[in-house]
């Protein structure tokens, strides 16, 4: 019964195997031929070199494909990016428009509460705050492009990344499905997507919000996952032995539990961004990244180090920000470890 | 009618348990599904009733089904054939929202290691219950604090599971499963992660909380002590299949195989046996003849251990009374030096006949 069915696959497999090659041969240019294809199996000279008519035909059906979807989907495309170009602009314009002591402020009073009025780390962020400005007057604005391109560039992995990690928690044929997905957008080089990006969404930050997407959701999804995979078996089996619906499972009890894992994926997902955002200075986007790109092609050693700077700053910021809020959530579970460690 | 029936419920774990389960029914054992199919046999035609008021324990080594027939009885695990009935419903039969129903009134579980949200305090863990009833806060306050001071937690309503040490955690579990007032509650090896000393404490608490409430219990161990302690009738699980139910002194007296003898080796039958079970009838003590002139009275209730150091003190009749003192029977050496010595056949139909009053 088992061996009929390795059989089986490894006909199916073949078959496949066989007719890509005869299409790779019939679509291949006729002066890459031989004049017969009988021919191939008289001379095997090409055995020594790779042969080029042994050439999958894949370039062609994907720029026409990718044709077909400006000119039929463009509409839909413009929307997204009308969308994100707002959001972007009207963010932007109203943090340059804030006098930056203003900004500053802003800053420490989210870090303050998000970390749970913890004065170390809102005195970090402060100085690091002031610092983007104090290294270039010309960075604080080119710093708040980046900031509002990876906050929208969060809100879209937050917003479709937790849901999709949570059904991949649920669901055994989703996860199985959206794994080959997820390892697809973590290898294929974002170079790969920022070109298509630009054809679909134009330059600026659009596209580079859209590779931010791609880049950094993966982590995020993934921890999501795993985050509510982990939580005990028994615990939520005890919360369905009272009667919990699922839903009440979900919220009252997995999410809860895995939000120490969420707040990881979030953390991941932020630094990626800023990582992803610099690299998009390539496909001119605007931000702090211009700098680096600028310094790299003057040949300005210190430029570039100081714009490098600068972004290691942002990095800072974001990652205390992100991680205390974290730690805050987790503190329940870290008390409760010292007084076990105590006892 | 039975408060729960499990009626040939086979559990075969794999990808097509259906179409193993034909090789089951025709009585191949866990090892030979298991080489030639890859399935894993859980449970293999089990059939339990249980009855109103009745703690019923179901006993067997790791591995044996225990846990899992538990999880049959509020469906946390579907069987792949067989009935479930509780109160005459069958589980299989309910869609979700009755499930979801089912398990809020009729039922509540006690786990092994807790099962506490470690996110909730002890307060919020005791009402989750009632959280998920939808019940308001203040009321299902007052009903948890009621079940904080039934278990002795007064204090600690507004810490962590984690702040607690485990026979706490254990009681938060315990009321928690209290506080829906089901009238079934399923303890899955509850006292099992908890050390001796605490494990024993918690046994005299249920059995103190069981005279009160008369709930019907269905509890898991692999403890044969602590099954013959709480205990009303023990079944006894081995590879997914019942080898014996009985009361406690019927699973010690005459353990149906080799597996059960095997359980019942080292215990201590003093603690066990009970003075109306091996006592004489009046009729067959005066045939006999053999009285001591000493005499000391014992509860027909009491457990031998109870009285033995006595009559190895000084040698003595042992006459068996009820609560208001009416002797119903005599003891001698001999039946004590009988139903302490292992399978003594003529105690065994004895032990029968007097169980079934």
């Amino acid at each position: 019964m088992k061996k009929y069915k390795t059989y089986l696959k490894l006909f199916i497999y073949s078959v496949i195997f066989i007719f890509v090659i005869i299409i790779s041969y019939r679509s291949a240019r006729p002066r890459y031929k031989p004049e017969h294809f009988t021919d191939i199996f008289n001379d095997f000279s090409w055995l020594v070199n790779w042969p080029k008519w042994l050439d999958f035909p894949l370039m062609q059906p994907l720029n026409s494909g990718f044709d077909w979807l400006i000119v039929n989907y463009g509409m839909f495309f413009e929307g997204i990016n009308n969308f994100l170009l707002g959001l972007y602009t009207t963010m932007k314009n109203f943090l340059v428009g804030l006098p930056w002591p203003l900004v500053i402020a802003l800053v420490i009073f989210i870090t303050y509460f998000a970390s749970g009025r913890k004065a170390s780390t809102t005195i970090l962020v402060a100085f690091c705050t002031f610092f983007l400005g104090f290294l270039s007057p010309r960075y604080w604005d080119k710093c708040i492009m980046t900031v509002c391109i990876v906050l929208i560039g969060m809100l879209l992995c937050i917003t479709i990344g937790i849901p999709v990690g949570i059904a991949m928690a649920r669901n055994k044929k989703v996860r199985n499905a959206l794994l080959p997905i997820l390892d697809l957008m973590q290898t294929i080089p974002s170079f790969c997507y920022l070109i298509p990006g630009i054809l679909l969404f134009g330059l600026g930050a659009v596209p580079a919000i859209i590779a931010i997407f791609v880049y950094a959701v993966p982590p995020l999804i993934r921890l999501t996952d795993l985050g509510i995979r982990l939580v005990d078996k028994e615990v939520v089996e005890a919360s369905e032995a009272f009667g919990a619906s699922k839903k009440q499972t979900l919220w009252g009890v997995q999410i809860p539990l895995a939000l120490p894992n969420i707040m990881q994926g979030i953390n991941q997902c932020t630094m990626m961004s800023l990582a992803m955002v610099v690299i998009a200075s390539m496909i001119g986007t605007r931000g702090i990244g211009d700098e680096v790109l600028l310094g790299l092609q003057q040949l300005n050693v210190g430029m570039a180090t100081e714009a490098g700077i600068a972004i290691v700053l942002l990095a800072i910021i974001f990652d205390r920000i992100t991680q205390s809020y974290g730690e805050r959530l987790q503190e329940r579970t870290q008390k409760k470890k010292e007084i076990e460690e105590h006892a | 009618m039975p408060k729960i029936e499990i009626k040939n419920v086979y559990k075969i774990f794999g990808h097509s348990p259906s179409k193993v389960l034909p090789m089951v029914r025709e009585g191949a054992t866990k090892e030979e599904v298991l080489e030639k199919t890859g399935h894993t046999v859980g449970l293999d035609n089990v059939s339990i009733s249980i009855q109103e008021g009745e703690t019923f324990v179901c006993m067997g080594l790791s591995g044996s089904g225990k846990s899992t027939l538990i999880r049959h009885i509020n469906r946390l695990i579907d069987p792949t054939a067989g009935e479930v009935l509780v109160e005459g419903t069958n589980v299989m039969d309910l869609d979700q929202k009755n499930l979801i129903k089912f398990r809020r009134h009729k039922m509540s579980m006690v786990f092994q290691r807790f099962g506490l949200f470690p996110h909730k305090t002890v307060i919020e863990n005791i009402g989750y219950g009632l959280e998920v009833q939808g019940i308001k806060l203040e009321e299902r306050n007052k009903t948890s604090m009621e079940k904080i001071e039934a278990v002795g937690l007064i204090g600690f309503e507004h810490q962590y599971p984690n702040q607690l040490s485990g026979g706490m955690q254990q009681r938060v579990g315990l009321a928690r499963a209290l506080a829906t007032n089901t009238d079934i509650m399923l303890m899955d090896e509850a006292f099992s992660a908890l050390d001796p000393i605490i494990r024993s404490d918690m046994q005299k608490q249920l059995i103190d909380l069981q005279a009160e409430l008369k709930k019907t219990i269905v509890f898991i161990s692999h403890d044969l002590d602590e099954s013959l302690k709480l205990g009303d009738h023990i079944g006894i699980l081995n590879h997914g299949r019942i080898v014996q139910i009985g009361s406690p002194i019927d699973i010690i007296m005459k353990p149906a195989d080799d597996y059960v003898a095997a359980f019942v080796k080292d215990v201590n039958r003093a603690k066990v046996i009970k003075a109306k079970i091996i006592m004489l009838t009046p009729e067959q003590f005066k045939s006999k003849k053999e009285k001591n002139s000493n005499t000391i009275k014992v509860n027909e209730d009491s457990f031998l251990d109870e009285f033995l150091p006595q009559v190895c003190l000084t040698p003595a009749t042992v006459e068996v009374v009820d609560k208001s003192g009416n002797i119903k029977g005599y003891i001698t050496e001999k039946e004590l030096s009988k139903a302490l010595t292992k399978s003594q056949a003529d105690i065994l139909t004895k032990s029968k006949t007097n169980v079934g009053q």
